[in-house]
């Protein structure tokens, strides 16, 4: 049986599941139930300064796929509105109730020394296992020079960052914010601050929705809209690849990263752990299905593990990262064909439409007699594997790897390439 | 033995219930879920086994995308009845049969339900959506106003054609109207449809005119410019077998009739035990709404087996469901009465003979019956066509004879639907109705 029990930044936890900085960990309430269904810890909802922020009616805009809802969410939500000294005073009696589970506060201040050093000092005395600086929130705060105002700033990260290793001794999570061009910069800037560890990714800028009959960005607050911060299963591949970006850093090497980004069950986990993060955290899941979520989470990642033969989470942590290449280090000389599995085929023809139309002609449809038959065309097909993807059918259309008839070639060799590297024959 | 017939056998409530929606219609989330199981294929199989063509994935993509007008208009473009059709196909052999998904996992996406989802829709919100071209002065006679001769008049007035359709009933819609359990066409979904396809206008419908009674076919030809024949099938075949003639022995076609058109079902005699002679969904419709009547005991006796009856695989277990027993390999020998009323009926098992068909084995049985129901199919009467004793067209097999456009024997003369060979369905009606009037209308234009 596999342990599932981590060591972030400092921090035990009996499983990487922790619920991430977000309405559910806004109260001591919530937190309980959070920890009684089995959640490894929490980042608690961000405090402020007093007095507290106001929050808006509605929160949240969701998208909808094919019926299926929250594929997309996002919301316009703020720190907590609730005053300081409550949110500590529960902070400190569920950690007193609560000594396995990690306990981590989401911390967001005006960017000046003197409210870090106050509000540390007051977090600290709550006995929490850690702070986490959210510097990523992106709507509401960012327009008081707070949240991801601080994050697409690498200066102020490094800045904010060294205030709080300086008047605190608690273990310092630094939250990035994805809106930016290069997650690499803030994160950089956050070990140069001194941080403990990063996490990401924050809440992704956007629109949701748009009511048509009132002609006004979703969710609707009196007949007017905002943008809001985007999460859920939607933004998981942006958050893998930032991720993976900071864990073949080399200047990022060794510090600690909780992935955060859609994760909805143990299979989304083994990923973010696979591309390097020692732990992750969750909110839209829980949010669309409650705590009980997590039972899944622990037992399935548990029962792939010792399928795989992993003991421990740092058994495959980051066993993916070197695998994660920029595209010029890939073989130009390998190929890969499609395969129909004709026994599986159920004639819906959409391989063959996809490629006829929007790709390289490499599926013919035949008929036989009145039955349907699509076969590739080898000769055409370029091994894109559009077809493996829109076929509804489990394992009918497979890439098969041919065997090697040239040796690797990357473009860095490539004779197309007119900056490639060549040596001189002499 | 006594005969027990007897109206008012189920509480009012429960009669009503047993009456309404028997299929209600999908929610519009449970719409939205169901068209998104459909992969949208390239070359659906579906739309060829739609006997009208219809366009599957497009309406279905359009249910998706919450455009129901477009999904609805695709629909009616190929089946004006696709309101009707979506209730009554027998999806299970046809689209839902092909459907792709029947392949993967044996549960087709329910291209029915969503049908009607999208016409249900269209008919609710708003009035008629075609409109008609200008008009050509061209008179066409549609005789019948079944689906198959409405739907070859609402393509003729589209086209700005001038039509009048002359039906000897008192109401349209045909065996809409008039042959299909109550519980497929609830809420007089049958008028709503028909008006809602005649909302178009150009269509003149006179009621109570019977060809050969009323007018001839030499008539219609002289006073308009072409004749569509949708005449479908005037009489039930005899049993032929003493004792028809009993009371308590009704054609099952009739008591569906009756069923659509009481006032009051709780005034319905039935009988405590009914028996149905037959193998095909008139058989299966006459039994099921014998039992929904509150009849105790109702058994359809058919002379070959389960895979031989044209009542499909859904049908036949929708009855059982009802609680009617079918019993296989049986033929009727004679009706059994008591003072000139049915009390029973006596059969003999049946075997398959070396061609697949029944032949007695002389073993016999009886069932106690307070009513028979007959249904061993229907048959063309072609008597309102004869000129002199003999037929002013061509008969095929007992059906009057089109080619591939419809066309008659007799020039200018066009007929569809049950009267013509083929599959007896309300969705093949109605492509007999729609390719009939698309080739007047190339013959009208010259």
């Amino acid at each position: 049986m596999a342990d599932l029990a981590t060591t972030f930044a400092g921090i035990r936890s009996p499983n990487p599941f922790w619920l991430a900085s977000a309405p559910p960990t806004d109260k001591e309430y919530n937190v309980v139930r959070a920890f009684e269904a089995g959640w490894g810890g929490v980042v608690w909802k961000t405090l402020g300064e007093d007095p507290p922020i106001v929050n808006v009616a509605s929160r949240y805009g969701a998208v909808s796929y094919n019926g299926a809802r929250l594929a997309g969410f996002n919301n316009i939500e703020l720190i907590t509105d609730r005053p300081l000294q409550v949110n500590l005073d529960e902070i400190a009696r569920v950690k007193r109730n609560w000594p396995d589970r990690a306990l981590v506060v989401s911390l967001m201040v005006p960017c000046e020394e003197p409210s870090w050093k106050q509000i540390l000092a007051r977090v600290e005395d709550t006995g929490c296992d850690g702070v986490e600086l959210n510097f990523g929130c992106p709507h509401g705060m960012s327009e008081r020079n707070m949240g991801s105002a601080v994050g697409q700033v690498p200066e102020y990260v490094e800045m904010v960052t060294a205030w709080c290793k300086h008047h605190s001794k608690l273990p310092v999570i630094v939250k990035l914010t994805p809106n930016v061009t290069n997650i690499l910069a803030p994160a950089r800037a956050a070990r140069a601050g001194g941080a403990d560890a990063v996490s990401l990714i924050n809440t992704v800028q956007s629109i949701t929705a748009v009511d048509l009959d009132r002609m006004a960005p979703e969710p609707v607050v009196d007949g007017k809209g905002t943008h809001g911060g985007y999460c859920g299963p939607a933004v998981r591949p942006i958050a893998l690849r930032m991720l993976a970006d900071i864990a073949r850093d080399e200047a990022m090497q060794g510090l600690p990263l909780s992935g955060i980004g859609g994760v909805g069950g143990w299979h989304d986990a083994a990923e973010f752990i696979a591309l390097g993060a020692g732990n992750v955290q969750v909110c839209t899941a829980a949010m669309h299905h409650g705590f009980r979520i997590v039972e899944d989470m622990i037992d399935g990642l548990s029962n792939w593990m010792d399928g795989k033969g992993y003991r421990t989470i740092v058994d495959f942590r980051g066993a993916a990262v070197r695998n994660y290449v920029h595209w010029g280090d890939l073989n130009l000389n390998f190929r890969t064909l499609a395969h129909i599995d004709q026994s599986l085929c159920i004639r819906c023809g959409l391989c063959y439409i996809a490629c006829e139309d929007t790709s390289h002609q490499a599926i013919a449809a035949r008929r036989e007699g009145s039955a349907r038959r699509y076969e590739v065309v080898e000769a055409e097909c370029v091994g894109c594997n559009l077809c493996a993807h829109v076929c509804p059918v489990d394992g009918c259309i497979t890439m098969v790897p041919q065997p090697a008839s040239a040796p690797t070639l990357t473009w860095a060799e490539h004779p197309n390439n007119p900056q490639r590297v060549t040596e001189t024959a002499e | 033995m006594t005969a027990d017939i007897a109206p008012g056998r189920v509480p009012p409530a429960e009669l009503a219930a047993n009456f309404a929606d028997a299929h209600p219609p999908l929610s519009p989330h449970e719409a939205l879920v169901e068209a998104s199981r459909c992969y949208y294929c390239y070359d659906a199989p579906c739309v060829e086994a739609c006997p009208t063509g219809i366009d599957i994935p497009a309406f279905i993509r359009k249910i998706g995308s919450n455009n129901l007008r477009g999904s609805a208009l695709k629909i009616l473009e190929a089946n004006i009845f696709g309101g009707s059709c979506a209730r009554v196909c027998p999806t299970e052999i046809l689209c839902e049969a092909a459907c792709v998904r029947t392949a993967e996992e044996d549960r087709p996406v329910r291209i029915g339900a969503l049908q009607r989802r999208a016409t249900d829709w269209l008919m609710e919100h708003g009035p008629s959506p075609f409109a008609r071209e200008a008009a050509t002065g061209k008179r066409i006679a549609v005789v019948g106003a079944g689906p198959a001769g409405l739907a070859c008049a609402h393509r003729l007035a589209r086209y700005g054609h001038a039509v009048t359709v002359f039906e000897a009933r008192a109401k349209p819609g045909g065996l809409n109207e008039y042959g299909i359990a109550a519980y497929k066409l609830a809420d007089d979904f049958a008028q709503r449809e028909v008006e809602f396809i005649l909302a178009i206008g150009g269509v003149a419908v006179e009621y109570g005119k019977s060809l050969g009674r009323d007018f001839n076919l030499a008539e219609l030809r002289r006073d308009y410019d072409a004749v569509f024949l949708g005449l479908g099938l005037g009489g039930a075949r005899p049993l032929g077998i003493t004792g028809e003639t009993l009371a308590g022995v009704r054609d099952a076609v009739d008591f569906i009739a009756e069923l659509r058109q009481v006032e009051d079902k709780a005034r319905l005699p039935i009988g405590r035990r009914v028996v149905v002679i037959g193998g095909g969904n008139t058989a299966i419709d006459a039994a099921t709404q014998s039992r929904r009547l509150g009849a105790e005991e109702v058994t359809i006796v058919y002379r070959r087996g389960a895979a031989e009856m044209s009542a499909t695989h859904k049908e036949q277990d929708w009855a059982q469901m009802n609680g009617v027993k079918i019993r296989h390999w049986a033929a009727p020998l004679r009706l059994l009465g008591e003072g000139g009323q049915v009390v029973g009926i006596e059969f003999t098992r049946t075997r398959p003979d070396r061609n697949g068909r029944a032949e007695p084995t002389g073993e016999t049985f009886v069932l106690p019956a307070d009513m028979v129901f007959k249904a061993v199919g229907q048959v063309f009467v072609p008597d309102p066509l004869r000129v002199d004793g003999v037929p002013a067209l061509e008969l095929d097999n007992g059906r009057i004879a089109v080619d591939a456009e419809r066309r008659t024997s007799l020039p200018g003369v066009y007929a569809g639907g049950d009267c013509v060979a083929g599959v007896d369905l309300t969705v093949v009606a109605v492509q007999d109705g729609k390719i009939a009037a698309e080739a007047i209308h190339r013959a009208l234009r010259g």
